[in-house]
């Protein structure tokens, strides 16, 4: 099948005209303009330095959790406690720093610390759904759903109880933090450099994870058939832990980005629904790596480019929400397509 | 690793097309604002009789037609549009970090900056730090602040801060009124109080509902204050979130099914009015009272009292107009209902919108207590203890906004908790 990359390449294609021709169908349905809302869509997300910069500032904690959850893709696993483990990881760095903020440390040791924090605070909420999973029998699915709601109900109960702000509680947060514990910016943006530096770094170590090494490999083993695996002698939910561990790590650290880079406090919906993208922009990558990082770019150029469309337009932004969507049901109704055509 | 190569390239090939489409686009696309701005185009050429355009920003944390908080704003923002000269709005509603990951309102405050707006409204409690970060840097634009007390000299979180200015309604009076007409209804001698979280701003709400209805109880039904019971639940957020706060379907069907037949909502959805609807068609004698929005009673006329709302119109003109005639000051603005006529849409910031359920009797005792509301009465006058009996007003004291405004506790003869 010598042609077949060409008629591969053709069925993605067809998968992203399809969606592209599906949202314009949307518009036209309620007499919106299509050109003028995608034309809007790219200049408010490429149209400037500075919008780009906003994009930058989205794509950072999309890219770490879509790395995250690359790990758990690998070892077989729906990890969809995500959001929980971003909002743990920034409980657990906001807590750190409320601890430091007064002590006399270098504020560039408390951010470090602070990042940790975030990291071990990820890392530990998603043990606990693999504990659940490995020793409760639960389903990574229904125990991280849980572990959600337990973990915005935790998030609010901060906010409003022990760390809310001095005089009325508000649902802005909790007291923002001094300028020198922010992670520093580009001058005439809110873009850290360091959060992106970070985000980069995160996804690279990723991909020679799975991709280089032995862990990888016996990792992926254990995605693919379990029992295979575990008969060959890998010890699978000792992989499966360290798995979820791993992708915890990466929420964490987008949880802490949060906090220290982007609000500079806690805040009730510090998660921002970046669980949920980054499961999507996995899928549409097919969980591997190596595009991870220019589709979690698309991805946050398409949330922040959609604020013109009200803003302008008058129209309704959620717009990017059903092309995001209708990419990757698209994109995979082709794969399904082609598999069996190449099947055949 | 070659199948995502070619995803890239497609994925590549998407943002040309995209790109390509703009392209065609720019012939289109000026007939589109053109419409708006299309009245502006002959002031050009009249000149000196046109006024000035003044474009003002608003930022919404809900979506601008929610039948609540935000749409009432919204309307507002059309309502300044249509009686400043001149002015023009730009909006982004939706505005909080669920709906738009890695966006804070400052930023989204400075696009509108960007379509030339010279001041800016942020809407909610939700956005109160980044209208303060936003204040501080950009000192040429205005900002008002609603329901915040940032430049509140009295207030607890004072800083000051030239352009901004806070912008409140005085909804304790519409929570009396709704008190009052529950008072007037019940017949199990039983409110609800429908509560979102616990603040000093909820507790002062759902402490006023339960001063109005104690009041009309007394006076106007004649009864004993020890016979009206009054239950606040806390669902513990402005609306459901399945998992984490209690489901106010539920409360509310709690409230109905215990002999509360009478629930006041103070949550951002219409969950009281969609329950007592379901009960009141299963043939059960309840009702319900909305919040914020003048056009909530739609959901259930047949079981709706009234709504107390918000009317943020005259207060935006107010404050637009000088802010563009350059008479701005900052300030903390807590405003009354205009007595003369509290539903006036031209001058009193809060109202109270009588239901189709209310009875006409029980109108016209709404009436006289709004009456003597406007003549002067005022139910935050001691004695009166707080929930855990210390006391809070002297006998004859009169409480001052700073005592109101951050009410520490729930007030004696409420159920329910304080924090």
């Amino acid at each position: 099948m010598r042609n077949n990359k060409w008629f591969n390449l053709g069925v993605q294609l067809a998968a992203v005209i399809l969606a592209l021709l599906f949202v314009t169908v949307i518009l036209l349905l309620v007499k919106a303009p299509p050109l003028a809302a995608f034309q809007n869509i790219m200049i408010g997300s490429v149209g400037s330095w500075a919008k780009f910069s906003d994009v930058l500032i989205s794509f950072v904690p999309l890219l770490l959790v879509t790395s995250g959850l690359l790990v758990t893709f690998a070892a077989g696993l729906w990890n969809i406690g995500i959001e929980g483990q971003i909002t743990l990881g920034a409980i657990f760095a906001t807590w750190m720093m409320r601890t430091l903020q007064d002590s006399t440390l270098p504020p560039a040791l408390i951010i470090i610390l602070t990042i940790l924090a975030g990291m071990f605070g990820g890392a530990i909420w998603a043990a606990l759904a693999g504990a659940l999973k490995t020793f409760g029998g639960v389903n990574e699915i229904f125990g991280g759903l849980g572990l959600n709601f337990v973990a915005t109900a935790l998030n609010i109960w901060l906010i409003f109880g022990p760390w809310k702000r001095p005089g009325v509680a508000s649902m802005s947060g909790t007291v923002p933090f001094d300028v020198k514990l922010w992670l520093p910016m580009i001058p005439d943006t809110r873009l850290s450099a360091w959060a992106l530096g970070i985000a980069i770094v995160g996804i690279i170590v990723t991909y020679f994870l799975l991709q280089g090494t032995y862990f990888g490999l016996r990792l992926k083993a254990v995605g693919k058939n379990t029992h295979a695996a575990y008969l060959l002698g890998i010890p699978t939910w000792q992989y499966m832990m360290v798995s979820f561990a791993l992708c915890g790590v990466f929420a964490g650290l987008a949880g802490a980005m949060q906090v220290t880079a982007v609000y500079h406090r806690l805040i009730p919906s510090i998660s921002s629904g970046y669980g949920y993208l980054g499961l999507m922009v996995a899928m549409l990558v097919n969980y591997q790596a190596a595009w991870a990082a220019p589709v979690a770019l698309f991805f946050a150029a398409l949330n922040i480019g959609s604020i013109q469309l009200p803003v302008v337009l008058k129209l309704d932004s959620t717009l990017a929400g059903v092309l995001q969507g209708a990419l990757v049901l698209f994109v995979l109704l082709a794969d399904g397509v082609r598999q069996r055509f190449v099947k055949k | 690793m070659r199948h995502l190569t070619k995803l890239f390239s497609v994925l590549l090939l998407a943002a040309v097309l995209l790109s390509a489409c703009g392209a065609p686009a720019a012939t289109e696309a000026p007939a589109q604002p053109a419409a708006t701005e299309a009245p502006a185009q002959p002031a050009a050429t009249e000149a000196p009789a046109q006024p000035a355009e003044f474009v003002f920003g608003l930022l919404m944390v809900g979506p601008y037609n929610d039948h609540g908080w935000s749409q009432a704003h919204y309307e507002a923002g059309l309502y300044v549009e249509k009686n400043v000269p001149g002015a023009k709005m730009v909006y982004a509603d939706k505005v909080n970090p669920a709906d738009r990951p890695g966006t804070t309102p400052a930023q989204l405050a400075e696009d509108l900056v960007s379509k030339g707006a010279k001041l800016v409204i942020f809407n909610s409690d939700d956005m109160k730090d980044s209208a303060t970060e936003f204040a501080k840097a950009h000192s040429d634009v205005y900002v008002i602040m609603a329901s915040g007390d940032q430049v509140w000299k009295d207030g607890k979180a004072y800083t000051e801060m030239a352009n901004m200015t806070n912008i409140m309604g005085k909804m304790e009076y519409g929570k009396m009124m709704a008190g009052c007409a529950a008072a007037l209804t019940t017949q199990t001698g039983q409110i609800g109080f429908l509560g979102p979280l616990i603040n000093d701003e909820t507790r002062r709400l759902a402490a006023s509902a339960y001063l109005g209805a104690r009041y009309c109880w007394t006076n106007y039904a004649g009864k004993n204050a020890a016979d009206l019971k009054f239950k606040v639940t806390w669902i513990g957020f402005w609306f459901n979130i399945p998992g984490v706060t209690s489901d106010p379907t539920q409360v509310a069907d709690e409230f109905f099914n215990s002999g509360y037949d009478v629930v006041i909502s103070g949550i951002d959805t219409t969950e009281a009015v969609t329950e007592a609807k379901k009960f009141a068609g299963e043939g059960k004698k309840v009702w319900a009272l909305p919040y914020d929005y003048i056009g909530a009673c739609e959901e259930g006329k047949e079981i709706c009292l009234g709504v107390p709302f918000f009317n943020w119109g005259p207060a935006y003109v107010t404050a637009i107009k000088s802010a563009a005639d350059g008479s701005w000051t900052s300030q903390f603005l807590w405003n009354d209902p205009d007595w003369a006529n509290i539903n006036n849409p031209d001058s009193s910031a809060v109202g109270f919108q009588k239901g189709a359920a209310l009875s006409a009797d029980a109108a016209a005792n709404l009436d006289k207590f709004i009456g003597e509301l406007a003549g002067g009465l005022n139910l935050w006058k001691g004695p009166l203890k707080l929930q855990d009996g210390t006391e809070y007003l002297k006998d004859g004291e009169v409480a001052t906004d700073f005592q109101v405004w951050y009410l520490p506790k729930l007030v004696e003869g409420m159920d329910g908790a304080s924090e």
